[in-house]
């Protein structure tokens, strides 16, 4: 029953939604099945030849070393989506369960909260990360930490807004005078009546990981090596730029494929295609 | 607009604009010690990391009290803040330089590079905005909606990178690295900043003209509009004379979000066309972890950033007539 219905609403969407259903669900399938999915090992050595072309053994050519672009490509998605949905999802349970707590929570706090988010989006994303790449460094579980760390307070200032929307309505108050505990009614009355406008809010999110983490291993800053994502592989191939090679724009556009993908859903499923 | 200028007519502005100032200000002064609390009191020795491994302890120690390393976080804290006021945020431990310096020869870079992105920036921002709100709703306001859209999703590097097969590669028409001659004419200037500049109007173009698009169709829909276009006032002086004017506030707000996406941008800009500027200063900070560097480069970032609000909301509040009344 459920099923048929998500089958009908994604039937619903306009062309630009569907383009953009395909290319998430294509980039979910390679992130589960990639490795299995590569037709080389991401390491080995396969082609005699550097910064090969297009062939029929090598679909998207050979990288700086002349290992198979598609196959590091394949394994690299799988850090790139795996590490900012895990991000993300961080992300949005911090930032909206602080939300939560100064909603429910005394006063003094919710202008403690609000006080502090305020000052740390005043400091621009990039800018963050940066400097806590800079203090704590980038293994995979920090790295994917600082990403969610910096979207924290973006995600904060919507859920509290939605939430202090709802702290005032009526079936709150209800609750409130039926007795219900603090956490009863921003868990039980308020949270799920907050998931579906925070749902987009955590897809656009989700594309700013993204960037930002391409972007941090773009800079050498991100995953260390041998694990590579995305951004790794067009850094590392970034000597190939001056004569185009396919190894340098074949991680760039799957990184914009995935992005544009999900901007591209969340429009068409928010608002129908156009206000 | 009527009546001679009073006193009176501006205090509530003028007390809006202060305390906006003292906002502004208590805001640097917290961003502040989220930095330096950060970047300044955790593991990872200064001290060590200059003298290396094969450091005696004594040295060390003998470093970190030159540093002043060995006193109190916030004593510490104090002293440094002293330092980024007074515009002598310390020594860089790695160029071995006053911070100011290196600093002072970078940031004119970074400014050139964001103003000529804004420039080339807003004029196109404000076509799309103008042009998709007043087709709402129809095929030309749904595909630049689909175009804008994607191009705020594209990696920078992956902008950059087809630039740079287009234009230097194939058509050889531009150098992939963005080297200004000392001295340029006209055309080396222009040659060296095309690429670097483009690649960042891409972001801000499609953010700015979304922006731009939701204030003036929320003005469209409110009803002098309607009465204005009942008078028979055509579509253009309709939008310039009586929408624009009404939507100032919230443009010049999207203005100043979507410039500081700049500074995000000049991160990936800067290191990909090998650009001597502020923010791959940053990133050689970050990966040389030279901290006083870092720490003054961030917080130059950041004070950049809430100058572009406060002269946003600044703007805002004086075009706003029942603010000015208020």
């Amino acid at each position: 029953m459920k099923r048929r219905g998500l089958l009908r609403r994604a039937g619903a969407l306009p062309l630009s939604g569907k383009i953009g259903l395909a290319l998430v669900c294509f980039w979910i399938v390679a992130a589960i099945a990639g490795p299995w999915l590569a037709p080389y090992s991401p390491g080995a050595f396969v082609s005699e030849e550097v910064f090969a072309g297009a062939s029929g053994l090598f679909w998207f050519g050979s990288d700086f070393l002349g290992r198979d672009v598609l196959s590091r490509l394949l394994v690299g998605a799988r850090f790139t989506v795996g590490l900012s949905a895990v991000a993300v999802a961080i992300a949005a349970s911090i930032g909206t369960g602080l939300a939560l707590t100064a909603a429910v929570g005394p006063r003094w706090l919710d202008e403690l909260l609000a006080r502090g988010m305020d000052t740390l989006i005043s400091i621009p994303a990039k800018i963050f990360a940066l400097v806590l790449v800079a203090a704590f460094g980038s293994s995979l579980l920090l790295l994917t930490l600082i990403v969610a760390v910096t979207y924290v307070p973006g995600n904060f200032r919507i859920a509290r807004s939605l939430a202090v929307g709802l702290a005032r309505l009526d079936y709150v108050e209800v609750a409130r005078a039926r007795g219900e505990g603090r956490l009863h009614i921003a868990l039980v009355e308020m949270l799920p009546n907050m998931i579906r406008p925070l749902f987009a809010d955590i897809g656009l999110r989700f594309v700013f990981i993204v960037l930002l983490l391409s972007g941090l291993s773009f800079l050498g800053l991100g995953l260390q090596p041998p694990d590579a994502d995305l951004g790794s592989l067009v850094r590392e191939n970034v000597s190939g730029l001056a004569e185009g090679a396919l190894a340098i724009l074949a991680p760039a556009v799957a990184i914009a494929s995935l992005t544009v993908g999900v901007n591209l859903l969340i429009d068409a499923a928010t608002q129908g295609g156009v206000k | 607009m009527s009546g001679a200028p009073t006193a009176s007519r501006w205090r509530g502005p003028v007390r809006l604009i202060i305390h906006r100032i003292g906002l502004a200000i208590l805001t640097l002064f917290l961003v502040s010690l989220v930095i330096f609390t950060i970047s300044g009191l955790l593991p990872g020795d200064a001290a060590q990391e200059v003298l290396g491994q094969s450091a005696t302890p004594e040295q060390v120690a003998a470093l970190r009290h030159e540093m002043g390393l060995d006193q109190p976080g916030p004593v510490r804290y104090a002293r440094w803040l002293q330092g980024i006021v007074t515009g002598d945020p310390g020594q860089s431990l790695v160029a071995n330089q006053p911070v100011a310096d290196i600093i002072s020869e970078r940031l004119p870079n970074t400014l050139t590079l964001a103003v000529l992105a804004a420039l080339v920036s807003v004029p196109f921002a404000f076509l799309i905005g103008i042009v998709s709100a007043v087709a709402r709703g129809r095929g030309l306001d749904r595909a630049l909606n689909i175009l804008t859209l994607s191009m705020v999703a594209l990696p920078e590097f992956l902008v950059a990178t087809i630039a740079v097969l287009i234009l230097s590669v194939k058509l050889l028409w531009l150098p992939s690295i963005a080297l200004v001659p000392e001295d340029p004419t006209f055309g080396e200037f222009v040659r060296a900043y095309a690429m670097p500049v483009m690649v960042l109007a891409v972001g801000v173009i499609a953010q700015l003209g979304r922006m731009i698009r939701a204030a003036i169709i929320a003005e469209l829909d409110r009803p002098y509009v309607e009465m204005a276009r009942l008078k028979g006032v055509g579509p253009v002086h309709l939008i310039f004379r009586h929408v624009l004017p009404n939507a100032v506030g919230p443009v010049v707000n999207a203005m100043a979000l979507s410039l500081s996406y700049l500074f995000g941008g000049a991160i990936i800009v800067e290191t990909i066309f090998s650009y001597p500027g502020l923010a791959s200063l940053m990133v050689n900070a970050v990966t040389s972890r030279d901290m006083p560097l870092l720490q003054a480069c961030a917080m130059i970032f950041c004070a950049a950033y809430l100058l572009l609000v406060l002269v946003a909301d600044t703007v805002a509040i004086l075009a706003n007539p029942r603010l000015r009344h208020g």
